[in-house]
């Protein structure tokens, strides 16, 4: 491998690395936080693809269709936890499993009701198409640079209101005492609430960044869904930098594990799960 | 009563199946100081968490300046200006000290600010030494100042200590106790719970003992003080 297609590999294996992370922060903090297990994540992260392809047809462009989005998914998310998740807090994982793999039946069915079973593209920004040239023959595309910037912001971002607000100081209390969290006045189940629809909105923005270079289609929530609990373990459950660590290592061992050895490319993940677990029976980050 | 700030009435209390409280009447003036005594196991924790909605009474009413509370959520009542220190500390490790005392911070029922962090830093100067410090690496004394202190951000009308000296050293329990002496004699209401009847007695202005989740006595905490028969009868001293 020259070193400019190590660099292009390098490039796509952090750009899907960070993308992983989008999806598997909320699955963590969810779990972390509220301490539910829910397997209909991977259906936000389809949702947002498809709300991408719905709002790109309609407003012509996917970023009108991400600005009118993202708030759309925080309502979604939000009203999907004060009907459904909040009853879940005090029940054991098998019933948050039951129903959250009800969800994504349901979340399937109503994607075939709605929009079909065919596969749809997405077009990028304008301004996004086109790509850098590297050498003779290698160019790395501009828009795949912009999701990994998109997403650095925005893990920064949550760096910033985890660590630095007094969002994030009730948001850090409340995993560890929630009764304390509320005898100090705080509604703790609107913060509940809110991690919950960031959650929801941050699967539904990897979708929505994902849909112009990765097909619209049926089920594709479900493989994310693996990898993000892939991700969430490998980084140690309930920890956001975990989960970035985690993401990128998950991203490095996608990519290159199909370069380097294409005969194992559909296990290389798993045996890096395997080798960190043996390694760190908690995760990377993980606490136990 | 017209300043009446807390009053629980006829209250019962269950966990589970297991009848705790059995029609407690338990009321606090506008600063005024409650001793809340009886011996281990006689409901005192039970009644607190009661009052503070953590484990909703079955029957009975929590009145707050009046205003029924009695199925209202923790946090409501908290914000109507009521500040615990839970038995057993709960401080969040994962915090640090400074975050354990922002996170809490907000203008009082009337709108007063008197507590500010600052005043918390001068109140505990140990605190301000630890401020970047998890809040689990505190010692046991720096902890329960640092609950304390957390308690006052919120600028309460009304300061519930749950054992805030158990298990601490002498020298820091009284530490502890000038400064809960200090919070008494200002303007905040304060109910106590504590083992160390002496310091008790002498900073409440009323005490109000249980037994088996009863209220077995009420009265002036000199008044008790004067009545040590009636110490040794439920408090086993
Ligand atoms: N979570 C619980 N579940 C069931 N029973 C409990 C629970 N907590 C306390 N109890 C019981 O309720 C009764 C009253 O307990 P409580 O903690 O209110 O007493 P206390 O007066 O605060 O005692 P102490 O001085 O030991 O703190 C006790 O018999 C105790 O065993
Ligand atoms: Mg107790």
């Amino acid at each position: 491998m020259d070193i400019f297609s190590f660099l292009v590999q390098t490039l796509n294996a952090v750009q899907y690395g960070l993308l992983l992370f989008l999806v598997a922060s909320g699955l963590t903090l969810v779990f972390g936080i509220m301490g539910i297990i829910n397997l209909a994540h991977g259906s936000f992260y389809m949702a947002g693809a498809y709300l991408a392809f719905g709002l790109t047809s309609a407003t012509g462009s996917l970023l009108w269709a991400i600005v009118l989005g993202i708030p759309l998914a925080m309502l979604f998310g939000a009203a999907l936890e004060a009907l459904l998740f909040v009853h879940l807090y005090k029940r054991e994982h098998l019933d948050q499993v039951l129903l959250t793999y009800g969800l994504i039946l349901i979340f399937e069915e109503m994607r075939s009701i709605l929009v079909g079973d065919d596969v749809h593209g997405v077009p990028m920004p304008a301004f996004l198409e086109g790509s850098i040239p590297l050498d003779d023959t290698l160019s790395y595309p501009i828009y795949r640079l912009a999701i990994s910037a998109v997403c650095i912001v925005l893990a920064i971002g949550l760096y910033l209101l985890i660590q630095r607000t007094r969002l994030g100081m009730m948001i850090r209390a409340g995993s560890h005492d929630r009764d304390m969290v509320q005898a100090l006045g705080i509604n703790i189940k609107l913060i509940y609430r809110v991690v919950f629809a960031l959650g929801v909105a941050m699967a539904a923005l990897a979708g929505m960044l994902a849909a112009p270079i990765s097909s619209v289609a049926p089920n594709m929530g479900g493989q994310v869904l693996i990898l993000s609990f892939v991700v969430v373990v490998v980084g140690g459950i309930g920890s956001v930098w975990g989960a970035l660590i985690g993401a990128l290592l998950i991203g490095f061992a996608d990519t290159f594990g199909k370069v380097i050895l294409p005969e194992f490319a559909g296990v290389m993940v798993y045996l890096v799960m395997a080798a960190v677990l043996l390694w760190r029976p908690a995760g990377l980050l993980g606490k136990g | 009563m017209a300043d009446t700030l807390f009053e629980a009435k006829e209250l019962h209390t269950y966990y589970g199946s297991s009848h705790i409280l059995h029609g407690v009447d338990f009321h606090v003036g506008a600063g005024e100081s409650v001793a809340l005594m009886g011996r281990n196991g006689m409901g005192k924790t039970t009644l607190i968490r009661s009052m503070m909605g953590i484990v909703p009474p079955r029957h009975g009413r929590i009145l707050v300046r009046g205003d029924d509370m009695s199925r209202q959520p923790t946090y409501r009542i908290a914000q109507r200006g009521i500040a615990y220190v839970p038995e057993g500390r709960g401080i969040f490790p994962n915090l640090t000290v400074r975050e354990n005392l922002m996170m809490a911070a907000r203008p009082g029922v009337d709108g007063n600010c008197e507590w500010t962090f600052d005043r918390v830093m001068a109140t505990f100067p140990r605190l301000s030494e630890r401020l970047a410090n998890g809040g689990g690496q505190l010692s046991g004394g720096e902890q329960q100042m640092l609950t304390i202190g957390r308690a006052l951000m919120t600028n309460p009308s009304l300061l519930i200590l749950d054992e805030a000296t158990e298990g601490l050293a002498p020298l820091v329990a009284l530490e502890i106790w000038m400064i809960v002496r200090d919070i008494c004699a200002s303007n905040i209401a304060t109910v106590i719970v504590d083992k160390n009847y002496a310091a008790l007695t002498e900073v409440a202005d009323r005490a109000v003992v249980l037994v088996k989740g009863r209220v077995a006595y009420h009265g002036s905490s000199a008044e008790l003080r004067g009545r040590p028969e009636t110490i040794r009868q439920y408090l086993g001293l």
